[in-house]
């Protein structure tokens, strides 16, 4: 059974006699599949639309993403139209790759327990959003979906929301140095329509929708996070001024 | 398959079979050939690969992936099949653009095709704030009720759903506001209580017996008149409830009440102009209409 490694190298035996060498044997021919259906996403032009509108989330709205990230709600929501008939009916405009391209991770999802909320931006009024976070049947009476009544009597935690800028930065998301040092700022100014930040805010941040926060004079919620996230979802791209067919390539 | 060239010919004494050569601790494996059936289904689905590749896109190169002969694409593809849709609802469709709204609802046709296109919308859209039914929520209208805040006829309904209600971003959208009468110190709290009272007599609601329904008449008369009406009655042009009714949006015990007074506002409707096609907007109008609060 004395084998010679050096001329035996490629054989089956060897490969079947030595763990590790079939460990990387196996990793090698599997990172062909990953190669070939992975990489070229990262350079193919066709990949990601060319669309107008789409921005990285305002500090509100990325306080809310985390907190969606948190409470899991993408075990049950899917952030994906698809591109068939029965969805775009639904919900409106399949999806475009250039709308989740800010989202670290992201949040497509593949289970819906509960609808696609790709959407869901401008869907339904911020009081809904509270009642339905706070006590979903109060508003549908057949959802199946847990209430969130804490989120609307935490406060938000906002400390290190410079840092998950700065984090975001790293990796690619185009948020200026003037966006990291207002973070704070920005955030508050959200929730105060009548503040001297909220211009600003607009300035670095268009179509930022700034609204009071729900019974006002208190402090900002988990829950008006969430919300000034949710109402973002979807309601970037103009499609009205999309051209569709622009990116059929 | 090279290994083991010295096992190749070795038979198993058990079997009779040949064996493959491979050999463990004296365990030999026997040389047993795959089934016909299993093998030919697999070289197919290799050739049905090779066929893929020709017709549909599929190897990534440097700029693109191959095109594929067929020419086929999947946002290509969703594009016809919405468009295969449209102009099946076209036909219809076109009618309904063209009729009044009066029309649709006095030709049989094109009402039942209004009102399947706007229950499915309904549903769609409505249903989370207005119930399955139009029944309402509190805070949430019921459409059912024939109590309209901006109106129940069919070019009111078209026109709310259309602008919504306190939708910033629609400049037509009914923007009117019930003040923080409470919260903006505009009244007492000992007037707040005689107003909420005097209101709650308006429908014939039972009052505190202590109520004095007189200074809640003149509060109500200084401050909630302008908007709701001498009597009460409302106004639709505000989307000032009538308070004379058995219908509440939020509640008429007169904990509710006083919180309506102390804190105002309004609820907030979408502008559906936005998001969905004036057609669409004329049979939800329809369909809302014939729900059985229509005017």
């Amino acid at each position: 059974m004395s084998l010679s490694f050096a001329k035996r190298l490629p054989s089956h035996r060897f490969l079947e006699t030595h763990s590790i060498w079939l460990v990387v044997g196996i990793i090698i021919v599997v990172a062909i599949g990953g190669i070939v259906e992975i990489v070229p996403l990262f350079y193919l032009k066709n990949t990601i639309e060319r669309v107008e509108g789409v921005r990285p989330y305002s500090p509100l709205e990325l306080a809310g993403f985390n907190i969606y990230v948190r409470e899991g709600c993408y075990l049950c929501h899917s952030q994906m139209v698809r591109p068939l008939r029965d969805e775009v009916e639904r919900y409106g405009h399949y999806s475009l790759a250039a709308e989740s391209m800010y989202d670290h991770p992201f949040q497509w999802g593949s289970k819906r327990n509960g609808p696609d909320l790709a959407r869901v931006g401008g869907k339904y009024s911020d009081d809904w959003h509270f009642d339905h976070l706070r006590d979903p049947r109060s508003v549908v009476p057949a959802s199946i979906m847990p209430g969130y009544p804490f989120l609307e009597t935490t406060p938000l935690d906002y400390r290190h929301i410079a840092e998950d800028l700065t984090a975001l930065s790293r990796v690619g998301v185009p948020y200026s140095q003037d966006m990291i040092d207002h973070a704070s700022d920005d955030l508050k100014a959200q929730g105060a329509p009548d503040s001297s930040g909220a211009e600003d805010l607009q300035k670095r941040y268009p179509k930022a929708i700034v609204r009071d926060l729900k019974l006002d004079k208190r402090e900002i919620s988990e829950a008006d996070a969430l919300v000034a996230y949710l109402q973002r979802l979807g309601a970037q791209v103009d499609f009205k001024l999309y051209d569709d067919k622009a990116n059929i390539r | 398959m090279t290994d083991g060239t010295e096992h190749q010919h070795k038979v198993d004494p058990y079997t009779g079979k040949a064996t493959t050569g491979h050999e463990w601790d004296g365990i030999a494996e026997l040389n047993t050939p795959l089934p016909r059936w299993w093998l030919w289904s697999f070289y197919a689905t290799i050739a049905w690969a090779f066929l893929y590749w020709i017709a549909y896109p599929a190897w990534p190169l440097i700029s693109g992936a191959t095109d594929g002969v067929l020419g086929w694409h999947s946002r290509a593809a969703i594009a016809q099949d919405v468009a295969d849709l449209v102009s099946l609802r076209d036909p219809m469709n076109a009618k309904l653009a063209a009729s009044s709204l009066k029309d649709i609802e006095n030709t049989p046709e094109l009402f039942s095709f209004a009102r399947a296109e706007g229950a499915a919308a309904f549903a769609n859209n409505c249903a989370p704030c207005h119930g399955a039914g139009g029944q309402g929520s509190k805070g949430y209208p019921n459409l059912n009720a024939g109590r309209w805040l901006w109106g129940g006829t069919l070019e009111q309904i078209q026109a709310t759903i259309t602008h919504g209600a306190r939708w910033d971003a629609d400049p037509e959208t009914h923007s009117s506001l019930m003040p923080s009468f409470g919260r903006d110190n505009m009244l007492k709290p000992d007037e707040i209580v005689a107003a909420a009272n005097y209101v709650r007599s308006l429908s014939g609601l039972p009052t505190d017996p202590d109520a004095n329904l007189a200074k809640g008449k003149q509060v109500f008369a200084d401050n909630c008149a302008a908007c709701h009406g001498p009597e009460g009655k409302g106004n639709l042009e505000l989307g000032a409830p009538n308070l004379t009714t058995k219908v509440w949006l939020y509640g008429s015990d007169r904990a509710a009440i006083i919180n309506r007074i102390n804190n105002g506002g309004g609820g907030v409707m979408p502008a559906w102009g936005a998001k969905l096609s004036p057609v669409t907007i004329k049979a939800l109008a329809v369909y809302v209409h014939s729900l059985g609060g229509g005017q």
